[in-house]
């Protein structure tokens, strides 16, 4: 074997969070224009939030935090040279992440049922301030769902490497960082939903 | 190499974050059930910011890594609630 290669965990790591930081200012934008017009439309957006159901808001929350958890144990896992409990861990979060988008499938389409959905006829008659809460409810829960999708399929790669042997209890940056993004949707999910289910 | 032993936490920390960010979700469900007014929306976002500090420290590993990953994210959480409050100052003294 020729000499080892180079590896920079902090050099990756500090990549990782630098990506991150526009992840979160790329949402705050959207932060900013939902403050924006729910100052503007308080009744509509009051009578609107009404209309989302806090149990399935709540209980995909707590799958969130669930599969966070998960997953930063999975790195305990790994390191401890445990690595069927660590993909066990990762298998449980990726299972968890499938869970909650089918939840939002399902409480997505209990909207579009509705004829609640961005464009609708239905929804414009409702007046502007109802098809601006509800345009920014599917776009952001939307946006949030593609971090998600795309964070599951981050972590299977991982999972296919720590089965491979290319991620061991020497060398994880890797699994630390999608730990991370996972971690970030996860972020992301706190403030979004005190936001659109909670605070009516 | 510079690639240090980074230190094992132990799983029972996670499960106890786990439990109080399951706390805090229920908390937050059900006070703001209760109409409030204006502080239901400060309180709700309160407890979400308590909430994201457990995960950036604990899952995120912050409590663990150089400080300037800490100070870079508490820099990103001003700026973001900075560029909130100016442009709600505008739409307010408008």
């Amino acid at each position: 074997m020729a000499a080892e290669t180079h590896r920079d965990d902090l050099a990756s790591k500090t990549g990782m969070w630098l990506f991150l930081f526009t992840e979160m200012l790329f949402f705050a934008g959207l932060f900013v224009v939902y403050s924006v017009y729910r100052f503007r439309n308080p009744e509509a957006f009051h009578l609107a939030a009404k209309e989302l159901s806090v149990p399935i808001g709540t209980i995909n929350t707590i799958i969130l935090l669930i599969s966070s958890t998960t997953i930063a144990m999975s790195i305990t896992a790994l390191q401890k040279k445990n690595k069927k409990f660590a993909l066990l861990l990762i298998g449980i979060t990726i299972f968890l992440g499938i869970a909650f988008l089918v939840n939002k499938y399902f409480e997505w389409g209990e909207h579009i049922k509705e004829h609640i959905y961005p464009g609708s006829p239905v929804l414009a008659l409702r007046g502007q301030g109802d098809v601006l809460f509800y345009g920014l409810y599917f776009f952001m829960t939307g946006l949030h769902a593609l971090h998600i999708i795309i964070g599951l399929v981050f972590i299977g790669f991982i999972a296919a490497k720590i089965v491979k042997n290319k991620i061991d209890s020497e060398n994880f940056v890797l699994l630390e960082n999608s730990g991370l993004y996972w971690h970030l949707v996860d972020l992301i999910w706190i403030f979004l939903f005190p936001l659109f289910y909670l605070i009516t | 190499m510079e690639n240090e032993k980074n230190h094992i936490i132990p799983y029972r920390t996670f499960l106890l974050v786990l439990i109080c960010l399951i706390s805090l979700t229920l908390i937050s469900v059900s006070v703001t059930q209760i109409s409030l007014g204006t502080l239901t929306v400060a309180i709700a976002l309160l407890i979400a910011v308590i909430k994201s500090s457990f995960v950036l420290r604990v899952f995120m590993h912050l409590k663990f890594e150089n400080k300037i990953f800490s100070f870079a994210v508490i820099a990103v959480f001003l700026i973001i609630a900075l560029v909130i409050f100016i442009t709600l100052l505008d739409y307010l003294y408008r």
